[in-house]
């Protein structure tokens, strides 16, 4: 475990090993994305009440979801940064926020355009989308406070502060819909409950929710390797990479 | 398949262009997403390779 754990603190090794695992994720990604699209929009029968406007939930539900889930790990690797001043931590927590920001603009604008077909607006100042907007500047805001300071060490330091106290923004997105009286409906998936989703529906959305993990794993080791090369620039790995390239 | 014609798959009884224009934006941000660490890359391996001529035109000169 510890071995592990001092080996993943390695970018050179983080570096190969992403390498290899880069095309797998991939093809798994992009095939789960291609068959949950054309399932979700062509194939899933139209809801009786929102008709066909509910086929944004095949976006809008797994996009909201990571935005979540990426904010919680960029805050987990902003936690290990602090501890342990673990450098891929830094480099994680630090590519976690701009892909983060566009989940939860995918989450924001899908959300708007299924509004105005179901509620009758785009927007509603109400508990579930206010915090959600203020999740999408979070984001901004630790993208912005990283670019404001000239090194890594003092810039990953603030954002990873920033990051923490942040967190006390998920429960509250989480449960708003529950805790206030809210224009959103309620969650259509639950982990402790059954879903509320016929199974023709639900199956589909299942295989896109796995597929924007994928691409969410894709996306953070692509943005994660290109950050480390340029982080390790002087080391003898990267410019043996570099010599390799020129051939 | 629930449509009966491509244009009643476009037009999803009036809601197609809130459904689609959710997949095109969703498709531009994750593309943008997917480029961006790409085009980070190239210029990466320019600079570097700019560098390491420039480092052994100055080592012939000496």
């Amino acid at each position: 475990m510890w071995t592990f754990f001092h080996k993943m603190g390695s970018p050179r090794w983080f570096y190969q090993i992403s390498g290899q695992w880069l095309p797998w994720i991939a093809v798994f990604a992009f095939g789960l994305l291609a068959v949950g699209t054309v399932w979700g929009l062509a194939y899933a029968p139209a809801d009786f009440r929102q008709g066909n406007s509910y086929r944004i939930i095949y976006v809008h539900v797994p996009a909201s979801a990571i935005a979540l889930a990426g904010y919680m790990l960029m805050a987990f690797a902003a936690a290990i940064s602090l501890i342990w001043k673990m450098k891929l931590a830094e480099v994680v927590m630090k590519c976690a926020a701009p892909i983060g920001a566009g989940m939860a603009f995918i989450s924001l604008i899908s959300g708007a355009l299924w509004g105005k077909p179901t509620w009758g607006t785009y927007w509603v100042w109400d508990a579930r989308l206010t915090s959600m907007l203020i999740l999408f500047f979070l984001y901004l805001g630790v993208i912005a406070l990283y670019e404001a300071f000239e090194d890594n060490v003092s810039a990953s330091k603030a954002c990873a502060v920033l990051s923490l106290v942040g967190t006390v923004n998920i429960p509250i997105i989480y449960w708003s819909v529950e805790w206030w009286n809210s224009l959103h409906q309620p969650a259509t998936l639950k982990l402790t409950e059954e879903s509320t989703m016929h199974s023709d529906m639900l199956q589909p959305l299942l295989i896109m929710i796995a597929g924007f993990y994928a691409f969410y794993a894709l996306l953070l080791l692509m943005h994660s390797r290109s950050e480390i090369l340029v982080r390790e620039r002087n080391t003898k790995w990267v410019k043996e990479l570099v010599a390799k390239r020129l051939g | 398949m629930q449509f009966e014609s491509l244009a009643a798959f476009m037009s999803m009884e009036g809601h197609g262009v809130f459904v689609w224009s959710v997949y095109a934006i969703a498709f531009v941000v994750l593309m943008g997403l997917a480029v961006a660490p790409l085009r980070k890359d190239r210029q990466f391996f320019t600079e570097q390779a700019m560098l390491v001529k420039r480092e052994q035109r100055s080592q012939e000169k000496s």
